[in-house]
């Protein structure tokens, strides 16, 4: 019986509880959700601490009886890949309230409901992370629809009622979808052992026993959840709306974490419950992995919206993601987890300086930029090394996972590879045409004219009052920042904890690596 | 600390051992210049007093470290020269475990001087030529920044690590070509550059993946000494992935468009980055993996042939621009054909292409640093049709772009004739139709590049002043003046190199001689010309030319605006002979449609779906719930219709 | 005589109410009518009732007429208050509960 898990689970849940009681005075509702996210912090290092790489397949364990009548068990536990989703959760929840706390909220929202919202979120994606009972994971799944619905319905942007019904309706669908499926592993695992259970252990001890086309309608019962999660081209289209909508801390956030849940979900219920069918169907994910990389990339080079903008290059991203959970590779699975992370990163400071950009300028729209480089250097930089991140470059952190995934695919999947491989090119392009449109060139476009109360390249930078980057602003990158280069020269640690788990889930599927270690 | 495994088999038996002594502190190399980057870009404005001497300095150490480390490599028997330094462990995962780790054998060492001496230089200069820029600290950051990558692409033990330094060059070159980035051409240009980088990577890493997939690993020492279980086929695909990463990022056939537009950037960039180091490194690139091309005839026959027309087309273009540095710029194109020709040649070309590499950083820096210093007394002006008789307004400036001149067009005993010579001798020493077509090649670009260069000369530095009663862009007149010592003194040190660095290569083979543990011994053949007869040749053609040159230029006055009614082979070198509009219609105009269609079709046929099934229920709905009317007496009759249907139903079961 | 003309009248007793309910306005008469078509399936009730023999039948009658007085007071209730406060005792006039 391990308490780190559960008091990761709690504590935000409290936070959210008490801040929601806080909504008269603004400041102390931002000052006490920062400091139960920065209490996160302390549970979720003793969890890093206390996990063991290549250990148990299951650690932190913890159980308790829900509703014994269907087998049901309140029971938590991580291994590798959960670990360092719910890390980067305590990571990025911080990070995400210093970036909404000066967040201009729509006429009478407070701020109270707005952060009790947020960190009710965190105790759902912890939760959905740390589940390893199937009804408890779909309980969570479903839960954390509803705060992310109230924090796009209420609080974002002009078309947030339509952005966030259709968040929820698409998310739902799926989720039904996969209820169907959870309701059958009940029932194939009372057929088998008598007694039903939920429990993720025994089942996959018993559903890859199954024969294949029993495994292939389970398997689609998940796949179609996860996959409108992770968004896979063609069910990402919410994504867009919901990303450009959302203030821009939950967008952080639903880019970040909720979509993760996806290819989580991949990863931990479709692999190792479903293996005759994930091998049957993995051609069928691969062309859609492909297609979301060169869609998404070209989709962002056309976008005139930054957070669309945003949203598009991350179902590029998701791409490469599905790609190396598929390939089944030891080098891809690791990939694509470690991508997991980087892009919760990278993604999420992309988010962050956008929203930066856009509290200056007050328009989302592409046009509306140009030359801001010259009046805000230091964001100019900092929006820079986000987009570095973004296009994967060596140095940065996207680059290892993108490498890894691309590397580990190719011996299985050279085809998809070097047409995934395109996809740099197409990164390159798309981040660095909005760098030019929005930072580069003359100083132009309606939302910069305004700001400096005049049009063109004349204008004198030291007499123009465009705010730089302030210390708030700072200091809420700055981790980020340090973070994209650390995982960028030395991610061994994170790997070390990512790559035994992979490694149990290839060999749960029963593929071997195709380029066998030798000698080691 | 281990041995690791013999090196390859051509390049001698020198095994790889971990470096000791002095060289285990390698690291240092890379280290001060990325920590001055850091320094510089953290710590902002407030390094703008002392920003560009801590740039400086890092360099400079990193220079004086490196000829250390030169020297004491000199003092081991040529079989102990090749090192490794293991640093960490960058991405272990499984069978794949990618080490970050330094190797040092005379092939890097060389380049290491090579960056750290002309990097130092071109940082001097810059502190005089970026003297009035208000981010100065912030060039000498990219320009750090540059040079640590650099030093990591040649330092770099395995092919990862050199795919790092390859972006993070790209990277620099980014910045430091977009360093005027309100300029919208600036910006495009270095747009422009970076893509067309990452098309070559695109290549370099599938050559990546290719050799794990094979070989389990991407490490130097291992794939070289292993490279014989691959098949031939895999070997040719290696090769020709190699080369399109070569292409990109050296300016060759058909992603040379970038490298002209990457003159936007400041002189000294141009200088350092895009002529004497950075775009060397495809040259680097297939030297470093001789042992893979070592088999495979075919992909070195397509690598000839790449070299052999971009050198061609480089100088053709060179003949027709008027702009100082885009001249120098296609010039520079084509010299790296010439190299890319010799590496392409195998085991009789390699240390020539080097050796050219080397002069041509010499040289080709000069000329830079050169024009740098004409455009800095001319107000930024880079037309040359409006410069002419500069020799006397800037003498020093003059002589030593003088002497970077006959360096280049390969006047007898400066560096250019010993090497480019070399390399058009042994494109002649190829058997049947090969020495024929690309020793003609050679020589023919031999003769054109003292043509444009003779013709650069004249407009610039000779016949009569044509600026007197012109005025710059910005309306201020031309007052043409000499540059300080900062800026003279490297372009000096570089006419030095330019004059001697030939001979002392060439002498005793020397270089080749340092060389061989990495790229193997220096072969000679003989084919179809003699070196003799060869070197008579391409004096003939280069005098030629020179002649040529001074006759149509040199001798009466030029019009100021270039002359609009021209013959058709200029108007196409004008227009780059049309590559650039073959970009255009290839790739961008399809692409600006694919991707308006696909934004379209996104939301509204895929979007479109979604929206239309859910306004399907909506309107469905609608449709249905008229049937409430609220009449009760209608919904009555509903009610005995269902009855007497429910009940004929149950009377038709029943008695049929 | 046979018990089938009591079912014959029965039937007939239905179908007038059926119609009653479908053609009149007045809430009133309509509601006449619904208490016609019950007598008749009571009448049916009974009926059966006496040809099977049972008892069951005329229970199920007894319990039609609660319900029917049941009905009664509050359907007439509900038509009074509609006629009150709308000056109209036509089902017609009061179609609000609609789409």
């Amino acid at each position: 019986m391990s308490w780190t898990l559960i008091a990761l689970l709690l504590l935000p849940l409290v936070g959210g509880l008490v801040v929601a009681f806080l909504r008269g005075n603004d400041r102390l509702a931002k000052t006490v959700a920062l400091a139960f996210s920065l209490a996160e912090l302390v549970p979720a290092v003793l969890a890093w601490t206390a996990f063991e790489p290549g250990g148990e397949r299951l650690q932190l364990t913890s159980s308790a009886d829900w509703i014994p009548a269907f087998g049901v068990h309140l029971s938590f536990g991580v291994d590798g890949i959960a670990l360092v989703m719910i890390a980067l959760i305590a990571f990025l929840v911080p990070i995400v309230i210093g970036g909404s706390w000066a967040d201009k909220l729509p006429e009478g929202r407070s701020a109270g409901g707005f952060f009790a919202l947020l960190l009710v979120m965190q105790t759902g994606m912890v939760g959905v992370f740390a589940a390893t009972d199937v009804f408890v994971f779909y309980v969570f799944f479903e839960a954390v629809l509803v705060p992310m619905y109230f924090l796009i319905g209420r609080f974002g942007g002009p078309n947030r009622q339509y952005a966030a019904m259709k968040f929820f309706l698409y998310s739902l669908l799926g989720g039904l979808i996969m209820l169907a499926s959870v309701i059958g592993l009940y029932v194939v695992s009372a057929d088998k052992l008598g007694s039903g259970t939920f429990d993720w252990a025994t089942l996959v001890t018993v559903t890859r026993e199954l024969p294949l086309s029993t495994q292939i309608w389970l398997f689609l019962g998940f796949f179609v959840a996860f996959a409108i999660k992770a968004p896979l081209v063609p069910l990402h289209t919410w994504l867009p709306d919901a990303g450009a909508e959302a203030p821009v801390g939950a967008g952080v956030l639903l880019v970040g974490v909720l979509d993760k849940i996806g290819t989580f979900g991949f990863l931990r219920y479709c692999l190792p419950l479903f293996p005759a069918a994930s091998k049957e169907l993995a051609p069928l994910v691969l062309v859609l992995a492909v297609i979301g990389i060169l869609y998404g990339s070209l989709l962002a080079v056309g976008q005139s919206d930054m957070k669309r903008f945003v949203a598009y290059t991350s179902i590029a991203h998701f791409g490469f993601i599905a790609l190396g959970i598929f390939a089944f590779s030891s080098q891809a699975g690791a990939g694509a987890v470690l991508y997991m992370v980087n892009h919760g990163i990278s993604t999420g400071m992309l988010f962050l300086v956008v929203g930066m950009v856009m509290a200056r300028g007050g328009s989302r729209l592409i046009e509306d930029y140009g030359g801001m480089a010259k009046l805000t250097p230091v964001l100019g930089g900092l929006f820079f090394v986000a987009g570095l991140s973004s296009l994967a470059l060596p140095g940065t952190n996207s680059f290892v996972s993108e490498f890894l995934v691309l590397i580990g695919s190719y011996p299985n999947e050279p085809v998809y590879t070097v047409l995934a491989a395109v996809g740099m090119v197409l990164a390159a392009l798309y981040v660095l045409w909005l760098y030019q449109r929005v930072f580069q060139g003359p100083v132009r476009g309606t939302a910069m004219v305004n700001l400096v109360g005049g049009p063109g390249a004349a204008v004198d930078p030291e007499k123009a009052s465009v705010p730089d980057l302030n210390k708030r602003e700072l200091a809420v990158l700055a981790p980020l920042v340090a973070l994209i280069l650390v995982l960028g020269f030395y991610p061994k640690p994170v790997l070390d904890v990512i790559t035994p788990s992979v490694g149990a889930t290839l060999s749960e599927v029963g593929v071997a690596d195709p380029v066998a270690q030798e000698g080691k | 600390m281990t041995t690791l495994s013999m090196l390859d088999p051509d390049g001698g038996s020198s095994g790889v051992v971990a470096a000791s002594g002095i060289g285990s502190l390698a690291w240092l190399l890379l280290a001060l210049p990325a920590f001055g980057a850091l320094v510089l870009l953290v710590g902002g404005k407030r390094t703008d007093k002392w920003g560009h001497l801590l740039g400086c300095a890092t360099v400079i150490a990193a220079f004086a470290y490196g000829v250390a480390l030169f020297f004491d490599t000199l003092g081991l028997d040529p079989e102990q020269r090749t090192t490794e330094v293991h640093l960490f462990d960058w991405i272990p995962v499984g069978a794949l475990d990618v080490e970050f780790g330094l190797r040092l054998d005379p092939l890097s060492l060389t380049f290491v001087l090579l960056i750290t001496g002309v990097g130092s230089l071109i940082h001097i200069y810059s502190i005089g030529y970026m003297a009035h820029e208000a981010g100065r600290r912030k060039f000498f950051a990219y320009l750090n920044l540059f040079v640590a990558a650099m030093l990591l692409l040649v330092l770099g033990n395995g092919f990862v690590t050199l795919y790092f330094g390859w972006e993070g060059v790209g990277l620099a070159s980014y910045l430091l070509i977009g360093w005027y980035q309100y300029k919208p051409e600036a910006a495009s240009a270095a747009k422009k550059a970076f893509l067309m980088n990452r098309v070559g990577d695109l290549g370099l890493a599938i050559a990546i993946f290719i050799m794990f997939k094979e070989l389990g690993t991407t490490q130097y020492s291992e794939v070289f000494s292993r490279v014989g279980e691959l098949s031939s086929a895999e070997v040719l695909a290696i090769t020709l992935l190699l080369l399109l990463g070569a292409c990109g990022k050296s300016g060759q056939f058909p992603l040379q468009a970038w490298l002209p537009d990457a003159m936007a950037g400041p002189t000294p960039v141009s200088a350092l980055i895009h002529a004497a180091t950075m775009v060397t490194a495809g040259v680097y690139l297939i030297a470093r993996s001789n042992p893979i091309y070592n088999l495979s005839a075919d992909g070195r026959l397509v690598v000839m042939i790449i070299g052999g027309f971009t050198l061609l087309i480089g100088c053709v273009i060179g003949c027709a621009y008027d702009d100082f540095k885009k001249v120098l710029a296609y010039s520079t194109v084509s010299q790296i054909g010439y190299m890319i020709l010799a590496v392409g040649l195998g085991p009789v070309g390699y240390a020539l292409g080097i050796m050219h590499l080397l002069t041509h950083g010499f040289f080709k820096a000069g000329l830079f640093l050169g024009a740098g210093s004409v455009m800095h007394g001319m107000n930024d002006e880079g037309n040359i049709r409006r410069m002419g008789g500069l020799a006397k307004k800037m003498p020093i400036t003059f002589v030593t772009w003088t002497l970077g001149y006959l360096a280049l067009i390969g006047f007898p005993f400066l560096s250019g004739y010993f090497s480019k010579d070399a390399i058009i001798a042994a494109a002649f020493s190829e058997e049947g139709w090969r020495g024929w077509v690309f020793g003609g090649v050679a020589a023919l670009g031999a003769g054109i590049t003292a043509f444009y260069m003779t013709r650069l000369l004249c407009l610039v530095f000779l016949g009569k002043p044509r600026w007197t009663d012109l005025k710059s862009e910005d309306g201020r007149e031309y007052h043409p003046h000499e540059s300080g010592l900062s800026m003279t003194v490297p372009m000096i040190v570089l006419a030095i190199g330019s004059v001697g660095a030939g001979f002392f290569f060439e002498s005793g083979d020397n270089l080749s001689g340092w060389l061989a543990p990495s790229l193997g011994e220096l072969q000679e053949q003989h084919g179809v010309l003699d070196h003799g007869v060869v070197n008579i040749l391409v004096l003939a053609l280069s005098a030629l030319g020179v002649l040529l040159g001074f006759l149509l230029f040199g001798r009466k006055p030029q019009p100021v605006e270039r002359p609009v009614r021209v013959s058709f082979p200029v108007r196409a070198a004008r227009a780059d002979l049309y590559g650039n509009a073959l970009n255009e219609a290839l790739f961008a105009r399809p692409g600006t449609w694919l991707t308006r269609a696909l934004v379209f079709v996104d939301n509204k046929g895929v979007d479109g779906l979604v929206n239309g099934s859910a306004a399907l229920l909506g309107g469905s709905s609608g449709r249905l719930r008229r049937l409430q009317t609220g009449f009760v007496r209608s919904y009555a009759l509903s009610m005995l219709l269902g009855a007497v249907f429910v009940l004929g139903a149950l009377l038709m079961v029943r008695f049929s | 005589m046979t018990p089938t003309y009591y079912l014959l009248l029965s039937a007939l007793l239905f179908s007038l109410g059926a119609v009653g309910v479908l053609v009149r306005r007045n809430a009133i008469v309509v509601f006449m009518c619904v208490e016609l078509m019950l007598n008749a399936v009571n009448l049916s009730l009974v009926t059966f009732a006496r040809i099977n023999g049972g008892l069951d039948g005329q229970v199920m009658a007894f319990f039609v007429m609660v319900v029917a007085a049941a009905e009664v007071v509050v359907g007439l209730t509900i038509i009074m208050a509609i006629f009150k406060t709308r000056r109209s005792a036509s089902v017609d006039d009061s179609n609000l509960l609609k789409y």
